[in-house]
């Protein structure tokens, strides 16, 4: 870790304020967009401060899995493009994307947002499978929650295609929306000494002792949790962490619309 | 002779609608985003920086290094499944070569510019918008270059000569069609870009190389626009 750059984020903390001048429980300028890809079924880009990230949906059909045969399916998938940060390379996912998209994937997954029962078309042989990539443009920290928002907005912009002969007719979409049974928000917080804060940009992130990821159902139930970060984290610690995650996320939950 | 009126009404010699824009990336040296129709490229330069590994590195010049990318959504039949695929690794080598004639490698020994090209949407006419987009953001970069480079695809479809295909007019079925994707640079005025697939005669790919040159001559218009406006609205 710089131990230069965790002094100046450390120096300015300690006076209450963030070195670009928010608060410590204050999210950069949030904005929401949907429709933004023609080509995907549903889309969305959410701007987080500097951080941009898109999101696309495409669906596809198949077999279901042995064990859920009237259900269909959703996956998530995260790309760290070269593009969005000079500290990306091109390759196959590395450890970063796959952890964004699986705690992404979690949230959606254990909050039961998509009523997967009526993604079934012919139980035990066809469902339909929710496809969610994740692409940031432009990475300044918090791809977590502004990742969280995209695919959600994605998923409830999406209209699913029609299906033809057991086969995704791409170019006549549907008025029918993927169904869904609840809206989860993820906010994470950062631990950096004895500080608690929300939305770090890089040079936050580079120097965080702990993270907390927090998904949360409308009636404010967690529906999943991934701590990062190589300190660990008290009993008393996660609850403060998880109570301002709480709180934000109502503010966050107001860009759904 | 049947293809008497383009499927979206616009004349032969008529691009699609084209939206530019540059510093679109703030992690980015440079950046651009360009929108031809109903295909989107955005792309990112970074550099010139250090180049590794060290034996790719020359004393005597630098790397342009170009990516072709279509994000996973941006095909509106299947899911594109993520990363390279031989045709995205074709096409970053042709963007690669219709940039090189402008950028002066001799400037930045030893080192890389990495010019990253991400296509969110796509109607045809993908490598030319993005290499449309390369070259607003190498300018917007800084990088030296000797001219800005327009791309565009002309083609014949169903024996009439037309600029700017989308995909209906790259699918149609009822005639041959030719693809033709060019990119010409004004200054030398040569191309620095030329593929085809389908099937066309000496005397249209004539005419489809004139019509191009013009169309690329307005893009070029269209990218300079773009560059300067950026800092007239820092001079308010």
């Amino acid at each position: 870790m710089n131990k230069e750059k965790q002094d100046h984020v450390l120096n300015y903390l300690n006076k209450n304020v963030r070195y670009d001048g928010r608060k410590k429980d204050e999210y950069r300028k949030i904005t929401v967009e949907t429709g933004i890809a023609a080509t995907a079924e549903g889309s969305a880009k959410v701007t987080i401060g500097e951080t941009v990230v898109l999101a696309g949906v495409k669906f596809e059909v198949g077999a279901p899995y042995p064990d859920q045969l009237d259900k269909g399916t959703m996956m998530v998938n995260a790309e760290l493009l070269p593009m969005s940060n000079p500290r990306f390379e091109s390759g196959p996912p590395n450890i970063e994307s796959i952890e964004l998209a699986r705690v992404v994937d979690r949230g959606i997954r254990e909050s039961n947002a998509i009523d997967y029962k009526k993604l079934c078309i012919k139980e035990g042989e066809l469902v339909w499978t929710v496809i969610v990539d994740i692409t940031p443009l432009n990475a300044d920290g918090n791809l977590f929650d502004a990742s969280a928002l995209a695919v959600l907005l994605a998923i409830k912009d999406a209209k699913m295609p029609k299906l033809k002969d057991n086969k995704i007719d791409y170019k006549s979409k549907t008025d029918q929306k993927v169904p869904m049974l609840e809206e989860p928000i993820s906010v994470t917080v950062l631990k950096i000494g004895n500080h608690y804060i929300v939305d770090p940009v890089s040079d936050e992130e580079d120097v965080l002792d702990a993270r907390l990821t927090v998904a949360l159902t409308k009636d404010n139930t967690i529906c999943a949790l991934q701590k990062g970060g190589e300190q660990p984290l008290s009993e008393k610690e996660i609850e403060e962490m998880v109570d301002l995650a709480v709180r934000k996320s109502k503010e966050l939950r107001g860009y759904l619309r | 002779m049947v293809y008497k009126k383009r499927l979206d009404g616009r004349k032969f010699d008529e691009l699609r609608e084209i939206e530019a824009k540059v510093g679109v990336i703030q992690n980015a040296t440079g950046s651009a985003y360009f929108r031809i129709g109903k295909t989107v490229a955005y792309a990112a330069v970074y550099g010139p920086r250090e180049l590794y590994p060290r034996f790719m590195q020359d004393p005597k010049k630098g790397l342009l290094r170009c990516n072709y990318n279509m994000l996973p959504f941006s095909g509106s039949g299947e899911r594109v499944r993520p990363g390279p695929s031989r045709r995205s690794r074709e096409i970053s080598l042709v963007t690669d070569k219709a940039l090189l004639p402008v950028v002066d490698l001799e400037q930045f020994p030893n080192s890389v510019v990495d010019v990253f090209i991400e296509l969110p949407q796509t109607d045809a006419g993908s490598r030319c918008a993005g290499i449309c987009a390369a070259s607003m953001a190498l300018a917007d970069a800084g990088i030296i270059m000797k001219d800005l480079v327009g791309a565009v695809s002309a083609g014949v479809v169903d024996g009439q000569v037309v600029l700017d295909l989308n995909y209906d007019e790259e699918a149609y079925e009822e005639g041959d069609v030719a693809d033709i994707p060019v990119a010409y640079i004004p200054s030398l005025d040569k191309f620095s870009l030329l593929q085809m697939d389908g099937k066309v005669k000496k005397e249209d790919l004539v005419k489809a190389l004139e019509m191009a040159k013009k169309g690329a001559m307005h893009i070029i218009e269209v990218q300079k626009k773009a560059l300067k406006s950026k800092f007239e609205v820092s001079r308010k």
